[in-house]
């Protein structure tokens, strides 16, 4: 009992020292005062001038812009090599797993710079131009999340059962059939949270986007500003804008609308998975 | 006959399946390995200056290793950022470890959605999280201006703490709960149950949790640069330097100090992997 109530308060207590900047941020979402601490009256302002700074819904859009793109390249790409992977011989197998292992543990600044160098050196000796862009900005959030991709589908493969695969094309279905009617739906769920997994990673980041990033998107010929650019930005020099504390009560909302429905999935699908075992076992 | 064509099939198809890897395996070479190999050719190249003016590169050259070697603020830092990555490391560990037991015991926390909850704040942007953890503690009068260490320290453990906390959990779902139980009947007192059986049980869940923080808090410059007001420097802070300043050759050195290092991690990890392997056969 003691136990309980004592691991119930340690709980709760470090859930709300994590929430906790960001809950007084959202606080200080009602006032105009330039400091948090500050209170110059309630006030619902910040929103509509949020959504009238240019700035930061440019930056908003490419954050956006860029996450889908990159994700969505990412799975491709990395559903493609698991799945290839999977069927290959075993040395290939092997250099392959050993590379993805290398990007996963690997540190994102060695990744940025080591990308940046290279983008340096083509730019210098083969294109004999600048060549920082939108492109070398989507390569390095690709190289970023693609690991992660690999991960999340590969497991769905081992769990798949392998005759399935094989009875397909007994019964007369052409290979590229069986792959999409019969793997395909197998490794969805795989899929699935390895695009969500990409798109967290590339909304999150920062460092391979400020070593990667050039000219394109919304910012037109400026460089590329995303969410986590523009920010840092704003904070070296000073308090964060208050403009941006309305995005954090927006974002944040979203997250915990986000924790919502996951939680009723599963719940769902625990409940589905019970009713199936107790069909079973009448 | 139909046994003889449904086998070409599948060898003709065989090989297509294995093909579809092809493009992952090419970006893999492209932009994984060649960048990794640029960065060691770069970090033992130099520029020279030609007499008719002209920049070439020269290799292989050693002014990147003697630069950092013998820069003793260089030095300095490496060590500075080990030893906050360390601390960083063990704060999460002890608030962690037990925050994961907790939310792994059925008769504590019934709630998988906090386990969620706690995960959730990498879905807030990383950086206005820094930024809204510099303006609280600014605010508590903790600042880069008056206690940069601890304003630093402060935001590694709260942005690293999910890092530790799932890892963790995951391993004390797997616990193995009849082995605790009869640990106590057999009479020993809750610390011999907590350091004979459930620490060896969780000892994977701590390793891949100390990779998972240890590393990021090396190399990541935003938290310390944004935390200490630019007092703190870590080895990410220089890397980023030498980017700022087109020091390729510099830098280069440096991401590839920063990649043995993780290369020694990783060495270190897998022989406590094994050792717990070879130390459950012991037992038997």
């Amino acid at each position: 009992m003691v136990k309980k109530i004592f691991g119930q308060i340690y709980i709760w207590l470090i859930l709300l020292l994590m929430y906790l900047p960001v809950l007084v941020l959202i606080a200080f979402s009602f006032t105009e005062a330039t400091n948090v601490g500050e209170w110059s009256g309630f006030t619902f302002d910040l929103y509509p001038a949020l959504f009238q700074d240019d700035a930061i819904m440019r930056a908003l859009g490419n954050t956006i812009l860029v996450a889908f793109i990159s994700a969505l390249v990412a799975t491709l790409l990395g559903t493609l090599g698991a799945v290839g992977t999977f069927y290959s011989k075993k040395r290939t197998k092997k250099l392959i797993e050993g590379t993805t292992q290398i990007s996963i543990v690997n540190a994102e600044i060695v990744i940025a710079f080591s990308l940046t160098v290279m983008f340096v050196f083509l730019g210098t000796y083969v294109f004999k131009d600048y060549i920082f862009s939108f492109w070398t900005l989507l390569i390095g959030h690709v190289v970023l999340a693609l690991p992660f991709v690999y991960t999340s589908v590969k497991p769905k493969l081992q769990q798949m059962d392998p005759s399935m695969y094989e009875a397909a094309l007994d019964l007369g279905a052409k290979p590229s059939t069986a792959l999409t009617k019969v793997v395909l739906p197998e490794i969805l769920p795989g899929i699935l949270s390895g695009f969500l997994l990409s798109i967290t990673l590339s909304l999150d980041d920062f460092i391979i986007t400020a070593f990667t990033r050039g000219s394109g998107l919304l910012s037109g010929a400026g460089k590329i500003e995303t969410l986590s650019t523009l920010v840092q930005a704003k904070i070296k020099k000073g308090p964060i804008p208050v403009e941006m504390r309305a995005l954090t009560t927006i974002i944040f909302l979203l997250v915990v609308t986000g924790v919502i429905v996951i939680s009723i999935y599963r719940n769902k699908k625990e409940n589905a998975a019970k009713v199936r075992k107790g069909r079973v076992n009448a | 006959m139909s046994k003889k064509t449904s086998g070409v099939n599948r060898n003709f198809f065989h090989f297509q399946r294995k093909y579809l890897a092809f493009p992952y395996a090419v970006f893999l070479i492209l932009f994984v390995i060649i960048p990794i190999l640029i960065i060691v050719f770069y970090a033992f190249t130099a520029e020279e200056i030609r007499p008719d003016g002209s920049i070439v590169t020269v290799f292989p050259r050693v002014e990147s290793f003697v630069n950092f070697f013998s820069n003793w603020s260089k030095i300095n830092v490496l060590f500075v950022s080990i030893f906050i990555a360390l601390q960083t490391t063990l704060l999460c560990l002890l608030i962690g470890y037990p925050l994961a037991y907790f939310l792994a015991d059925k008769k504590v926390n019934k709630n998988a959605v906090l386990v969620t909850l706690f995960v959730a704040p990498m879905w807030i942007n990383f950086v206005l999280r820094t930024g809204a953890t510099r303006d609280l503690l600014t605010w508590m009068n903790i600042n880069g201006g008056n206690a940069p260490y601890l304003a630093t320290l402060i935001g590694m453990v709260q942005n690293y703490l999910p890092f530790v906390i799932l890892p963790l959990y995951t391993t004390m779902l797997k616990l193995d709960k009849s082995q605790i139980e009869a640990a106590a009947d057999l009479g020993a007192n809750p610390v011999q149950v907590f350091f004979k059986s459930i620490l060896p049980q969780s000892v994977p869940g701590i390793v891949s949790a100390c990779t998972m923080t240890f590393m990021p808090t090396m190399s990541s410059y935003v938290i310390s640069d944004t935390l200490s007001e630019g007092k703190i420097t870590l080895f990410g802070n220089y890397i980023n330097l030498e980017f700022s300043n087109k020091a390729w050759n510099d830098g280069s050195f440096m991401a590839l100090i920063m990649l043995a290092i993780i290369g020694i991690s990783m060495l270190l990890t897998s022989n406590t992997g094994e050792k717990e392997e070879s130390r459950g056969a012991g037992l038997w």
